[in-house]
């Protein structure tokens, strides 16, 4: 499949393309886990994980949509929210300006996809996060959509599943900010009480207000490999603890010796595991004669 | 950090030296002497109250911060030992430890019992490193989750006093799953049964102030703040040096004041002129009088009807713009 095609598909119907610029442009990449140079079109039939070292390489949300489902977006949910700016927040840039550029620099809306999509033959309300936008955090937008995604699931009755890769809580939106927490976990709790699927899935790095609500609400969560977890991030835990971090500390390996999730799973075993995870907490009654 | 209160305290405090010396000396004098030390006692202690007043009107966002510390200021255990009556104190999450930056117990507000968590700061410097800064580990969101889950069923209305710089960020917290702790708290607040207060009372530092503030009213001391990161920790991202801590308090509207303007809490309760630390008493009849308030309120609704409630204030909150759709 040529890049053009597993890009419309990635963003199935009725999605605007966003100019991808998650990834370094050119026909070789240096791999940021081995420095191997390797061949574009390699690394992307690999679902651009490294062929040499394994290094699962941070994506954009289009890319993963394309490698999750079976078929991109069937419909979008919740498109066209943008933030808005209600604090007037201004640093070294304005708060417009970052969402701007942001925009520009990914052609999202903002650090979430939404739609309904099939995954391993599974309908699903998905959610999708994007590092690039404002690094993948959570402001109004970002919270409003995954509430929406999993108040779609809860309409429809579609098992429901979320793709975290964010910094956390979108400073420039101060508490309502903090306030997306509090809007999603209540949307998990409402899906936990109609018993429809909840998973969640960890990719790098996914920390702070993000990791402190949804993503860690999941009936099952899952991480890819390597993927740095967590609530504080690391610089501050060293500052207020004054001494180095253990190595390995809040990776995703860390996490699972922890009990804090489920299973890690590469990047090209993610759809059929998640499906067949899906399959055993959706299936309508059991299989007769079996 | 500069704190640009501590000479205006200074004065108000020298002020004070000079008001009990003059009570001192009238206490020994003769009548005719007594009158006219007492003339010029009254006229300082007026004095006092008027520029306490007057500068307290007038505080930036980064002064009420600093309020918002005040190490004279009370805490969640002087709180309870002033508003309520018959307290006992529950301990442990019952899974790994208990966490003394979290309080938990059972306690009468006006003779009705209720269940009271919170974060508590220490007095001094052994006690505040007992109580971590009022920090917590996820043992303290479990601990409260444990006696909240106790609450609702006895159906006790839960009151919580918020106030932490935020959860501790450390390796033990990691490893325990703060994050999960916090996350869990929110979701299981969300459909609890029983009326919810929660009150700023000082600090109201990100996920570790939420994580025990989903409530059906959420309420603010007027010199306290809430906000999604510390004004240090946005100024050292955003800013690059946590001495833009004051530039970053303005931009995140985190005073009580804006708050209430941007919607998401429900009432200020207003500080005794000079702070909550300048007249406890008072401050204290002042909470006990909005906490049965807002509980009167709450107690006429159902269980189901506080749920509904409370998952729709969280659900309707935040600001954005909504693109027509073409196709
Ligand atoms: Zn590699």
């Amino acid at each position: 499949m040529d890049a053009k095609s597993w890009l419309r598909k990635a963003l199935g119907r009725g999605v605007k393309s966003p100019q991808r610029k998650s990834l370094p442009d050119g026909v070789w990449l240096k791999c940021d886990g081995c420095a191997a140079i390797i061949y574009r079109n390699e690394l992307m039939r690999n679902l651009w994980v490294c062929p040499r070292c394994g290094q699962h390489m941070k994506v954009g949300a289009a890319e993963y949509v394309a490698l999750l489902t079976d078929d991109g977006f069937e419909e979008e949910i919740a498109a066209g929210l943008i933030s808005a700016d209600p604090l007037k927040f201004k640093d070294s840039k304005s708060y417009k300006d970052r969402v701007k550029a942001a925009t520009a620099k990914t052609g999202l809306e903002d650090a979430v996809v939404a739609g309904s999509a099939s995954i391993d033959g599974v309908s699903v309300a998905l959610a999708v996060m994007d590092f690039n936008f404002i690094g993948g955090s959570m402001g109004s937008v970002v919270g409003e959509k995954v509430a929406r995604t999993m108040r779609a699931g809860l309409e429809r009755g579609l098992p429901v599943v979320i793709v975290s890769r964010s910094g956390g809580a979108r400073m420039q939106e101060g508490i309502l900010s903090l306030m997306q927490m509090a809007k999603t976990a209540a949307m998990a709790a409402r899906l936990r009480e109609a018993r429809i699927p909840f998973l969640s899935v960890l990719t790098h790095p996914t920390t702070a207000g993000v990791m402190a609500s949804y993503a860690s609400l999941g009936d099952v969560i899952i991480s890819e490999p390597g993927a740095l977890l967590g609530f504080a991030g690391p610089r501050v835990i060293r500052d207020t603890i004054k001494q180095e971090l253990p190595e390995g500390f809040q990776s995703a390996e860390f996490f699972l010796e922890h009990g804090m999730i489920d299973l890690i799973v590469p990047r090209t075993k993610m759809r059929e595991t998640v499906g067949r995870v899906l399959r055993h907490l959706a299936a309508p009654a059991p299989v007769a004669g079996e | 950090m500069l704190n640009p209160l501590s000479d205006f305290e200074r004065n108000v405090r020298d002020l004070q030296a000079h008001i009990d010396e003059l009570r001192n000396i009238a206490a020994k004098k003769g009548d005719g002497d007594a009158q006219v030390v007492n003339a010029a006692l009254e006229n300082l202690v007026s004095q006092t109250t008027h520029l306490r007043s007057r500068r307290y009107a007038n505080l930036t966002t980064w002064e009420r911060v600093q309020v918002a510390r005040h190490p004279e200021r009370p805490h969640t255990l002087d709180y309870v030992d002033m508003i309520f009556s018959d307290w006992v104190e529950l301990h442990g999450d019952r899974r790994f430890a208990d966490d003394p930056a979290m309080v938990c117990g059972l306690a009468r507000l006006n003779g009705r019992s209720v269940a009271i968590i919170g974060q508590q700061k220490g007095r001094d410097t052994k006690k505040r490193i007992h109580r971590n800064y009022a920090m917590p580990h996820p043992e303290g969101y479990r601990k409260a989750l444990r006696v909240m889950e106790l609450a609702q069923r006895f159906h006790l209305p839960i009151v919580a006093f918020v106030d932490t710089p935020g959860a501790y960020p450390g390796i033990a917290s990691e490893e325990r799953g703060i994050a999960e702790a916090i996350a869990v708290n929110l979701r299981e607040m969300a459909v609890m049964d029983v009326p919810i207060l929660a009150i700023v009372i000082g600090e109201g530092g990100s996920g570790g102030a939420l994580g025990i503030a989903v409530a059906d009213r959420v309420l603010m001391l007027e010199n306290s703040w809430y906000c999604v990161i510390s004004p240090e920790g946005c100024a050292s991202i955003l800013w690059r040096t946590p001495e833009m801590a004051p530039a970053a308090a303005e931009a995140l509207q985190l005073a009580a004041p804006q708050l209430e303007k941007i919607g998401v809490i429900d009432e200020i309760i207003p500080e005794p002129a000079g702070g909550a630390h300048a007249n406890w008493k008072e401050m204290a009849a002042a909470i006990r009088d909005r906490l049965q308030a807002h509980l009167d309120e709450l107690l006429e609704l159902s269980g189901a009807e506080l749920v509904q409630r409370r998952i729709e204030r969280f659900s309707s909150v935040g600001v954005w713009h909504e693109k027509e759709k073409s196709s």
